[in-house]
C-alpha cells in the first residue's frame, strides 16, 4: 500500500532503498548525506537490508562491487569528496558491467570546500569521473519525492543495463523536508534474474567470473565496443526530461536539480513581466537530452542555463542548440543558491 | 594405427590425476614459481571437500591476476589492495557460501593496507590467502612492503634501505594480534612436507569458515626466481636461509588465541634483522 511521508530528501531515498529491495549498503559518513547511512542503521537492518559503515569509501564502493556480482542490489551514498574516493571502484563495475545505486548528495567543491549544497559535480557525473571509456546512468531528482522515485527507478534501470546508477542530488535535497509518497513496489517483479552472478559453480554451468581485466587488445576493444553499443542503447531509449511553457517561449530557461526549481519561479516572475519564458529540465543527466534542446532552438531566440557551478551542464545545453541561437550562463558557486530574481534580471538583459 | 601412447595409457593404472576443480589451461607462471603448486593444493582442498559449488574467490592485481583462468570455480577480480573489500561484500551478502581471497605482499600489504586489516577486525568470516614472496614479481621485481633489508629490487639497486624504505612489514602478526581473525598461520610450499602443512591449514581454514569462527589468514612464504634472480632450487634455498629467519613459519593463532612462543621468536627476528 502507499503511504504519505514528511521527510528530508536524505531520508526518503533511505526509506525507498528499503522498500525498493536494496540488499546491501555500504557507505561512510559525509555531510550532508550522513542521514542516509543513519536512516538505514535504524531502519534497514530490521528489514533485511546489509547496512555497513565500513573504514573508507574506498571499501564500500568495493564491497558494492563483490555484493552487486554476487547478485545483490546493492548501494552506497556519499557527498563530492566521498564520491572522488569511489572513481576508481565506480569505473570497475561499469567495466565488469554490475549493477549498482550510488546517490551524490553533493557540496561545494573543489577539494574539501564547504558542506554547502552545489552542483559542481556534474562534469565527474556526467563525463565519467574513473578510469576509461564508460558512463554512469545519471538521474538528476528537484524535489524530496524524487528523491525516492530514483532510488527505485535507479536500481531497475541499473539491472536492466547492468549498469551502475548515480543520482546527482545536492545538499539542499537532502536536507529539507517535503511530502513523499511511497507507491506499491513489489520487488520481486523487479528483480532481475542473475544467471552471472557468483554464486558457487554448479555442475550445470561453467564458472561465473567477474573480471575487467582483457589484456589482449582485440578482446579489449570488442570489450569497448560492447560498452559503446550498450551506451547508445541507453541514449535511444532512457533520455528523460521536464519541459514548461516552451509552445510560446522566446526565451528559454535550462537547468537541473535545486536551480531548476529557483528556475521555475523566475520564469514566472519573468512571465509576469511581459518576457515569454520557457523551461527545460534535464531529468537524466546521462543521457542527456540533446534532441529535445536541438528541436526547441528552431523557435527560439535565446537560452539561459542556470547551475550552481561555474557551467558544466552550459556544454552539453550548447551541444544541443548547435549554435543555432546564442546560450548564456549564469552560475553561483561556494554553496550560494542564486535567487529567482538575479535570474530574471539576467533575462531581461537577454530580450 | 593406434598411437603408441594411447595403448600404453590403457594399460596403466590411475595412481593420481590432477583435480578437476583445476582447468586445462595452461599457466603463465614463471619456471619453479609456487603460484602453480598452491593452486593446485587450494583446488585440490576444493575438490576433496567437495565444496566447489559453494566458493566464491576473491583474485588480485599481481601475478596471480589471472587465477580464475586456472581455478573451475566462481571468481571475482578485484582491483589492486580491495581483495578483502570485494569478499566483504560477497560474503556479507551470501553469508552460507564459502569466500577467499588470493593476494600478494603489494596487493594485502601496502595498497590494501587498510582493506586487510578492517576486515580481520570485523572478523570477516572468510580466508586470506597471502603469498609473500618479498616482491612485485608482475610488474618487474620492485620493492614490496615485505622485502627485506638490504634485499635487492629494481627499486632498491642498492638494497632496501630503513631511512627512505622503513621496514618490512610483518601483517600477518599485525591481523595476529586482532580480536576478529581466528586462526592466523605462515605456512610455504619450498617442500613435500611443507606442502602437506599448507594443505592442512587451507583444510582447517574452511572448516573454521564453515563453524562461522571468523577471519582465517594463511600467509604463504614464497619465491620468485624470476624477480630474485636465481634458479628454482637457489630460490628455495633463499626462503630457508633468509626469509625464514625473518618470517619464521608456524602457527601465530590458533583457536582465536595467541600462539605465545612464535610472536616472541618473531619479535627476536625483528631485532636481529
Amino acid at each position: 500500500m502507499s503511504e504519505i511521508r514528511l521527510m528530508k530528501g536524505n531520508e526518503a531515498a533511505a526509506e525507498a532503498a528499503i522498500r525498493a529491495g536494496c540488499d546491501c549498503y555500504f557507505g561512510y559518513p559525509i555531510t550532508p548525506q550522513s542521514e542516509i547511512i543513519e536512516y538505514l542503521a535504524e531502519h534497514g537492518r530490521k528489514r533485511n537490508v546489509v547496512v555497513m559503515q565500513v573504514e573508507s569509501e574506498i571499501a564500500a564502493i568495493n564491497m558494492i562491487y563483490g555484493a552487486a556480482g554476487a547478485g545483490a542490489r546493492a548501494m552506497s551514498s556519499s557527498s563530492g569528496p566521498g564520491i572522488s574516493l569511489m572513481q576508481e571502484g565506480l569505473s570497475y563495475i561499469a567495466a565488469a558491467e554490475l549493477p549498482c545505486l550510488l546517490i551524490n548528495i553533493s557540496r561545494g567543491g573543489p577539494g574539501l570546500g564547504t558542506i554547502q549544497p552545489s552542483q559542481g559535480d556534474y562534469f565527474q557525473a556526467v563525463k565519467g569521473g574513473g578510469h576509461g571509456d564508460y558512463h554512469l546512468i545519471v538521474l538528476a531528482p528537484d524535489c524530496v519525492q524524487e528523491m525516492a522515485d530514483f532510488v527505485y527507478l535507479g536500481f531497475d534501470l541499473a539491472e536492466k543495463y547492468r549498469n551502475p546508477v548515480l543520482i546527482l542530488s545536492d545538499g539542499a535535497l537532502g536536507q529539507m523536508m517535503e511530502k513523499v509518497i511511497f507507491p506499491d513496489y513489489d520487488v520481486n517483479k523487479h528483480r532481475s534474474p542473475k544467471p552471472w552472478a557468483t554464486t558457487g559453480k554448479t555442475p550445470d554451468r561453467p564458472p561465473n567470473v567477474i573480471t575487467s581485466l582483457h589484456i589482449q587488445s582485440e578482446e579489449m576493444e570488442k570489450i569497448n565496443l560492447r560498452l559503446q553499443a550498450k551506451y547508445r542503447t541507453i541514449e535511444k531509449n532512457e533520455v528523460r526530461y521536464e519541459t514548461i511553457n516552451t509552445d510560446d517561449a522566446d526565451l528559454l530557461l535550462v537547468a537541473f536539480g535545486l536551480s531548476s526549481r529557483i528556475c521555475q519561479k523566475a520564469m514566472e516572475l519573468a512571465r509576469l513581466e511581459g518576457i515569454k519564458v520557457g523551461f527545460l529540465r534535464p531529468i537524466t543527466l546521462y543521457p542527456f537530452p540533446y534532441d529535445a534542446l536541438n528541436k526547441l532552438a528552431d523557435k527560439l531566440k535565446g537560452v539561459l542555463v542556470v547551475e550552481m557551478n561555474a557551467g558544466q551542464m552550459l556544454e552539453d545545453v550548447r551541444l544541443g542548440v548547435c549554435g543555432k541561437v546564442p546560450v548564456e550562463f549564469y552560475g553561483r558557486m561556494g554553496g550560494i543558491i542564486p535567487s529567482p530574481e538575479e535570474i530574471v534580471d539576467i533575462l531581461k538583459k537577454m530580450i | 594405427m593406434t598411437n603408441r601412447e594411447d595403448v600404453l595409457l590403457e594399460d596403466m593404472e590411475v595412481v593420481w590425476e590432477k583435480p578437476h576443480t583445476l582447468t586445462d589451461v595452461r599457466m603463465h607462471y614463471c619456471p619453479g614459481c609456487a603460484h602453480g603448486v598452491i593452486h593446485k593444493v587450494l583446488m585440490e582442498v576444493i575438490q576433496e571437500m567437495k565444496i566447489q559449488d559453494q566458493i566464491i574467490g576473491v583474485a588480485p592485481v599481481g601475478c596471480s591476476v589471472l587465477a580464475y583462468h586456472y581455478m573451475d570455480i566462481d571468481m571475482h577480480e578485484a582491483a589492486h589492495g580491495r581483495a578483502t573489500a570485494v569478499a566483504t561484500g560477497i560474503k556479507r551478502y551470501l553469508p552460507d557460501k564459502l569466500v577467499f581471497t588470493y593476494q600478494g605482499d603489494g596487493d594485502l600489504a601496502a595498497i590494501g593496507t587498510a582493506e586487510t586489516i578492517h576486515a580481520c577486525n570485523r572478523g570477516e568470516n572468510f580466508l586470506i590467502i597471502f603469498i609473500n614472496n618479498g616482491i612485485y614479481g608482475m610488474t618487474g621485481g620492485q620493492m614490496a612492503p615485505t622485502s627485506l633489508i638490504g634485499m635487492v629490487t629494481s627499486t632498491t639497486p642498492e638494497g632496501r634501505e630503513v631511512y627512505t624504505q622503513g621496514h618490512p612489514y610483518k601483517i600477518t602478526e599485525s591481523v595476529a594480534a586482532l580480536p576478529g581473525t581466528y586462526y592466523v598461520t605462515r605456512q610455504s610450499v619450498h617442500t613435500p612436507t611443507a606442502v602437506r602443512h599448507f594443505k592442512k591449514s587451507l583444510e582447517k581454514s574452511f572448516k573454521y569458515q564453515m563453524e562461522k569462527k571468523g577471519t582465517c589468514l594463511i600467509e604463504i612464504v614464497s619465491n620468485c626466481p624470476s624477480g630474485w634472480k636465481m634458479t628454482p632450487l637457489e630460490s628455495n634455498k633463499w626462503i630457508e636461509e633468509y626469509m625464514f629467519p625473518f618470517y619464521p613459519p608456524g602457527d601465530l593463532k590458533v583457536d582465536g588465541k595467541l600462539v605465545e612462543k612464535k610472536i616472541l621468536k618473531s619479535a627476536e627476528s625483528r631485532k636481529e634483522a
